[in-house]
C-alpha cells in the first residue's frame, strides 16, 4: 500500500501532503524533513527509488515539483511511477496545464482531485475520464450551493 | 475592524504569506491570521468557516500547529451542504489521525452521511473512513460499508470496496464478512470497480486463510478471464495507456493470481498458460509494460510454476539487467535476488552483467548489485570474483568503500582454500583500503600468519613491501609492525622464499626505518605507537646489533604525555639496559595462536583481541605472573589465552628470574599493607603489581616490576627502586650529613623506636625521618603497622616500611623513613603522636604514644 503522498517543490517547501498510515504531527515534519534532504540531493540520472527506513519511497520530478509516494518494500515500484503519471496527467486535465502555481492557490482542489484517485493507499479509478467526470459533478454540486 | 480579519480571501492569505522575505516575518502574518480565525471560530461565524477551514489548512502544511481547528472541522462535517461537508471532510483527513480521541466524535456523522441520498455525500464519508477510521470506528461503521458494497452505483461501490480494505487491515476479524461481496464485485464490467474488487480480495487473502481457500475456488476462473480480455482487447481509449489497456488492472489481477497461486499446484498449472501469454506478449519498450512484465516474473516466481515457465522469467530479467534504464536495472536486481533461491545456476549466467551494475554510478543499484553479488559467491567463481571486487575497490566512492571492504572481506574469509592466497588477498586488501577494514579481520589475518609457518618469511615480506607504498593505510601499518617484529630475522634473512617472489634484501636498517617512520608519522595513533615500541624491543634481541639505535628511538618516548606509551618506554628502555639476560627469551617468538579457539571466541564474545597487542584489558590479580613464553608449540598442544592469562606449563626460562620476581612480589605484600596515615603513591604502585591495574602488555614480566619506576613525577614521594635496592629501603639519598642528631622516639618493654633526621639545606621546611623500630620482647612481631599522627600545621607523607616482621630480641629492624613538612618552620615545633599495632602469638597488640622530643629547628 501507499503509505503518503508528498509534493515538494526544489526548495523543500511542501505543496502537498496525503497520509495514509497514522503518523502523528511531530513524526510527519521529522519525515518531511528527513525525504527532503535524501531525496532533493539526488542526482538526475539516478533510478526514481530510494530506500528509507525499511519502505521504499519512488519519486519523479515533473518541472519544479517531486511527487513522492512511500510504498512497502514489496510493491510493485514500476507501477507507483505510473500511478504519479496518472494523478499527473489528471491534473493537468482539471487545471488545464498545471502548473505549480496552480497546485499552491487552489491545494484544495489538488486534493479532491487526489481523493479520486487514491484510498485507503489503493489506486480507485485507472481511467481518466472517470475521475474528470466525478471532479466536474461535484465542482457543479458545490457551485449551486456556494460561492467561494 | 481588523484588516486581518476573516474577510481575507484564502488566496489574499496565500500572496500574503508568498510575500514574506523571511521565516520571522512569515510566522508574524501566520500568527496574525490563526489570532483571526480563533476568534472568528470562538463567535461561531458561520459564513467564514468554509474558509477558515481551508486557511488552516495551508497553515498545517506549512507546518504550524492547528489543533484548535479540529473541533470547526466537526462542525462543518455536521452541517447540510456539501461544500461544508466536502471541505470539512478534507480538514479532518489532513488536520486529525487516527490516533485522537476528537475521531470518534465524527463517527454519527460518519454513520448518518453514509446512509445520505446524495451519492457524493456517500462518497465523501466513504472517502473520509478509507483514509482515516481508527479500529473503532472500523467495526462500528463495518456494516454500512457492507451494505454499499451492493449497491448499484460503480462511484460508490468502488470507494466501499476500498474502504473496506482499510476495515479488514483495522479489525481483520471481519473479513469473513466481506468475503462474498468482494467475489460478486469480480464480476463487474466498470474497470474501478474491478481494480478496487481486486484489491480487496487480495487483501482478503492475506488476512484470512479460509478467504483465500474461498476465492481460489470460485474466482481463478474469473480472474483468468478478466486478464484474458484486457490482454487481448483492442484500442480502448478510456484507459490506454502506452498503447496497453489499463495497465492498473493487469497488475492487480497478476498479483492476486500470484497470492492464489502460492503453495497450490493446480492453480498454478491453471493459471500457467495465460502467465506465457502476458509475458511474451507485453511490449517492453514503455514503463507501462515493463510494470506488467516485473508483475508477471513476481508471479511466475511465486507460484509453482513449470521449467519452461522460470526460464522465460529469467531471461525476462536478463533484458531488464542490460536495458539502459535505471529503473529497470534496479528492478531486475532486486528480482535476481529473490530467483536465486528458485534457480541460481541461470543467474550465475548473469554474473557478468552484475558485476558491472557493481561500478554503477547510482548508489541504490551499487548496493543491490554488491548484494546479489555476495549471494552468488561460491568456490568456483570466488577468486576471479574477489579479483574484480578489489580492483574495483581501488576506484570507488568513499562512501561505498565500507560495504565493499566489509563484503569482500567475509567472501576471502568465507571461500578462502589455500592460506597463500588468503593471505595475498588480504594484503591487497589491507593495502587499498585499510582504514575500513575492522579490527576483527586483521586480528584474524594474524592468527592465519601465525598458525603458517612456512609462509611466515613470505608474509612479512609482502607486508613490507606493501608498506613502501600504501603506509597510510592503518590497519596495514599495524599488521606490518607486528609482523616485522614478530618475524624481523626471517625478512632481513630472506627465511623460506617461495618461488613466486622476487628477490629482495631487506637489512637490519630498513627494517627499523620502517618501525622509526611509523613512530613518527602516526603520531596521533596510540594504539600503532604502542604496537611499534614493542616491536622495537623485539627487533633489540633478534637484531643485536641494531640494539643501540633501537634503544635511542625508545628513549625518546620516555617523556611521552601519553602514560601508555611513556610507560612502555621506560620499561623497555630499562630491560634493554639491565636486563640482557632475560631480553631474549622475553621477546622469543609468540606461541601459535589457536585458530579454532579464536574463531570461536569471536563467535562468542565482542573483545576476543587475542592476537593484538593492544589490548587494554585488566589482568586478573591472581595470575600476575605473566612469564613469558616459550618457543612456538605444536598447534595441537593447549595454548595460551591471552585474555584468561592463565600460568603456561612452561616452566620460566631462568630461574633467578622467578625467586627475583618471587621476592618482588613479597616485598610488594607487606609494603602495601602499612600504609600509614597518609600514603604515599609509592604504595600504590605496588599495588598496582598485584592487581596489575595499569594496562601492561603481554608477554614480558619484568615489566612489572620496572612498573614502579613509571611515575616520576610525583615530586613529594622517593621512588622506591625496588629493583636496584631491594633490602636498601632506608637507604638515603645521596650523603647528606645529618644536621640533627637521631632520638628515641619511643620506648617501652616491648619496643623501641629510633628516629634520625635528614633535612636538605634548600628545603628547610622539610625533614626526612627515617625510623627504626626494635623488638625488645622475646617473641617475635608479625601484621606490624605504624601510624602517625601530626598536627594541623605539618604535613606527612609516609613511605612503606621494609617489612611487617619484626624478629625477636632485636635480631632484626624494620625501618620505615617518612617526610614531614613544617609549614610553620621557626615558629612551632614538630609533635607528633605514634601509634603501633602488632601481633603477637596471633594476639593483637596496640602501642600508643606521643613523641615531644624531637630537635629543635625542625
Amino acid at each position: 500500500m501507499i503509505h503518503f503522498v508528498l509534493l515538494l517543490s526544489r526548495q523543500g517547501k511542501v505543496r502537498l501532503t496525503k497520509w495514509y498510515s497514522p503518523y502523528s504531527q511531530k513524526e510527519r515534519t521529522k519525515v518531511i524533513h528527513e525525504l527532503s534532504g535524501l531525496i532533493l540531493a539526488r542526482a538526475p540520472k539516478l533510478c526514481n527509488f530510494v530506500e528509507w527506513r525499511g519502505y521504499k519511497v519512488v519519486y519523479r520530478r515533473y518541472a519544479s515539483l517531486y511527487f513522492c509516494m512511500c510504498i512497502d518494500a514489496d510493491d510493485n515500484e514500476l507501477e507507483i511511477l505510473e500511478i504519479i503519471h496518472h494523478f499527473v496527467e489528471i491534473l493537468d486535465r482539471y487545471f488545464g496545464s498545471v502548473c505549480e502555481l496552480d497546485l499552491i492557490f487552489n491545494f484544495h482542489k489538488a486534493y479532491y482531485v487526489l481523493d479520486e484517485i487514491l484510498i485507503a493507499g489503493e489506486l480507485q479509478e485507472s481511467s481518466k475520464k472517470t475521475v474528470a467526470r466525478l471532479i466536474t459533478a461535484q465542482l457543479v454540486e458545490t457551485a449551486l450551493m456556494f460561492n467561494l | 475592524m481588523n484588516p486581518f480579519s476573516s474577510g481575507t480571501r484564502l488566496r489574499d492569505m496565500i500572496k500574503a504569506i508568498r510575500a514574506c522575505k523571511t521565516a520571522a516575518e512569515e510566522r508574524a502574518v501566520v500568527r496574525k491570521e490563526c489570532a483571526a480565525i480563533r476568534s472568528s471560530i470562538s463567535e461561531n461565524d458561520q459564513d467564514y468557516s468554509h474558509r477558515n477551514i481551508a486557511k488552516l489548512m495551508f497553515i498545517h502544511m506549512l507546518g504550524y500547529p492547528t489543533h484548535f481547528g479540529q473541533m470547526e472541522c466537526l462542525k462543518l462535517i455536521a452541517s447540510a451542504g456539501f461544500p461544508e461537508k466536502r471541505i470539512g471532510y478534507l480538514g479532518l483527513m489532513l488536520l486529525l489521525d487516527e490516533r485522537q480521541e476528537v475521531l470518534m466524535l465524527v463517527t454519527n456523522s460518519l454513520k448518518q452521511d453514509l446512509g445520505h441520498t446524495n451519492q457524493y455525500i456517500v462518497g465523501l464519508a466513504l472517502c473520509a473512513l478509507g483514509n482515516i477510521c481508527s479500529a473503532e470506528m472500523a467495526r462500528d461503521l463495518a456494516p454500512e460499508v457492507e451494505r454499499l458494497l451492493l449497491t448499484r452505483d460503480p462511484n460508490i461501490k468502488k470507494k466501499a470496496a476500498l474502504c473496506s480494505i482499510r476495515i479488514i487491515r483495522k479489525v481483520p476479524d471481519l473479513a469473513e464478512n466481506f468475503s462474498s461481496p468482494a467475489t460478486s464485485l469480480l464480476k463487474e464490467k466498470h474497470h474501478g470497480v474491478l481494480i478496487a474488487g481486486v484489491q480487496l480480495c487480495t487483501d482478503l487473502c492475506k488476512v484470512s486463510e479460509d478467504a483465500s481457500n474461498h476465492l481460489r475456488k470460485n474466482c481463478t476462473e474469473g480472474l483468468v478471464r478478466i486478464l484474458k480480455d484486457i490482454c487481448n482487447s483492442p484500442y480502448a481509449p478510456e484507459y490506454d495507456i502506452a498503447g496497453i489497456t489499463d495497465p492498473f488492472l493487469h497488475i492487480r489481477v497478476l498479483r492476486l493470481l500470484r497470492m492464489l497461486g502460492h503453495g497450490d499446484a493446480d492453480t498454478s498449472e491453471y493459471i500457467n498458460d495465460i502467465l506465457a501469454q502476458v509475458a511474451s506478449k507485453t511490449e517492453s519498450n514503455k514503463n507501462a509494460g515493463n510494470a506488467i512484465l516485473y508483475e508477471c516474473v513476481e508471479t511466475i516466481m511465486g507460484i509453482e510454476a513449470t521449467s519452461g515457465l522460470r526460464v522465460l522469467a529469467i531471461n525476462i530479467l536478463g533484458r531488464f539487467l542490460s536495458n539502459r534504464d535505471n529503473n529497470i536495472r534496479y528492478v531486475a536486481l532486486n528480482m535476481l535476488m529473490k530467483a536465486i533461491s528458485v534457480d541460481s545456476q541461470a543467474v550465475q549466467r548473469h554474473r557478468t552483467t552484475i558485476l558491472e551494475c557493481v561500478k554503477d554510478s547510482d548508489a541504490s543499484i551499487r548496493k543491490r548489485a554488491l548484494e546479489l553479488v555476495f549471494l552468488l559467491v561460491n568456490d568456483t567463481n570466488a577468486k576471479p570474483l574477489t579479483k574484480e571486487l578489489i580492483d574495483y575497490l581501488e576506484v570507488s566512492d568513499q562512501d561505498f568503500k565500507g560495504d565493499l571492504t566489509s563484503k569482500i572481506c567475509s567472501i576471502i574469509e568465507k571461500f578462502s582454500q589455500e592460506k597463500k592466497w588468503y593471505i595475498d588477498q588480504m594484503v591487497k586488501v589491507l593495502s587499498l583500503a585499510g582504514n575500513y577494514v575492522k579490527d576483527n579481520v586483521w586480528h584474524a589475518l594474524i592468527v592465519a600468519i601465525s598458525n603458517a609457518p612456512d609462509l611466515q618469511g613470505y608474509s612479512v615480506r609482502s607486508l613490507y613491501k606493501a608498506f613502501q607504498l600504501s603506509s597510510e593505510q592503518v590497519s596495514l601499518v599495524q599488521v606490518t609492525i607486528w609482523c616485522i617484529g614478530e618475524y624481523g630475522e626471517m625478512l632481513v634473512n630472506n627465511v623460506g622464499v617461495l618461488q613466486v617472489e622476487e628477490p629482495m634484501t631487506v637489512t637490519e636498517s630498513d627494517a627499523v626505518d620502517v618501525l622509526e617512520s611509523c613512530l613518527t608519522h602516526h603520531s596521533t595513533d596510540i594504539t600503532t605507537q604502542s604496537m611499534c615500541l614493542i616491536a622495537l624491543l623485539k627487533l633489540s634481541s633478534r637484531f643485536p646489533p641494531s640494539s643501540g639505535r633501537v634503544k635511542e628511538i625508545i628513549t625518546t618516548h620516555i617523556g611521552s604525555v601519553v602514560l601508555e606509551l611513556q610507560q612502555r618506554a621506560i620499561e623497555f628502555n630499562s630491560i634493554i639496559q639491565r636486563h640482557q639476560n632475560i631480553k631474549s627469551s622475553l621477546v622469543e617468538r609468540m606461541p601459535v595462536l589457536d585458530e579454532s579457539t579464536f574463531i570461536s571466541k569471536r563467535a562468542g564474545s565482542s573483545q576476543a583481541n587475542i592476537s593484538t597487542e593492544k589490548s587494554n584489558q585488566q589482568l586478573p590479580s591472581g595470575a600476575s605472573l605473566k612469564l613469558s613464553n616459550g618457543v612456538a608449540k605444536p598447534a595441537a598442544s593447549p595454548l595460551v589465552d591471552l585474555l584468561d592469562l592463565s600460568l603456561d606449563d612452561t616452566p620460566v626460562p631462568t630461574s633467578t628470574s622467578n625467586d627475583f620476581l618471587h621476592d618482588l612480589l613479597d616485598v610488594g605484600l607487606t609494603n602495601s599493607s602499612s600504609s600509614g596515615v597518609a600514603s604515599a603513591s609509592g604504595t600504590d604502585i605496588l599495588m598496582d603489581l598485584l592487581s596489575i591495574g595499569t594496562p601492561v602488555q603481554s608477554n614480558t614480566t619484568p615489566e612489572n616490576g620496572s612498573s614502579i619506576k613509571a611515575k616520576p613525577n610525583t615530586a613529594t614521594v622517593q621512588v622506591v627502586d625496588l629493583l636496584d635496592g631491594l633490602a636498601s629501603n632506608g637507604s638515603h639519598p645521596g650523603a647528606q650529613s645529618p644536621v640533627h642528631p637521631s632520638i628515641t622516639a619511643y620506648q617501652s618493654s616491648t619496643l623501641k623506636i629510633t628516629f634520625s633526621f635528614t633535612k636538605q639545606p634548600d628545603k628547610p621546611q622539610v625533614t626526612q625521618i627515617h625510623a627504626t623500630f626494635m623488638n625488645l620482647s622475646s617473641e617475635a612481631y608479625t601484621d606490624f603497622i605504624f601510624q602517625a599522627a601530626v598536627p594541623k600545621f605539618i604535613q606527612l607523607h609516609l613511605d612503606p616500611a621494609n617489612s611487617n616482621h619484626l624478629p625477636a630480641s632485636g635480631n632484626g629492624r624494620i625501618t620505615q623513613t617518612f617526610t614531614i613538612t613544617n609549614t610553620q618552620h621557626g615558629q612551632k615545633p614538630l609533635a607528633m603522636r605514634i601509634r603501633i599495632a602488632y601481633k603477637v602469638s596471633n594476639q593483637e597488640r596496640l602501642e600508643q604514644g606521643q613523641i615531644n622530643n624531637f630537635p629543635p629547628g625542625l
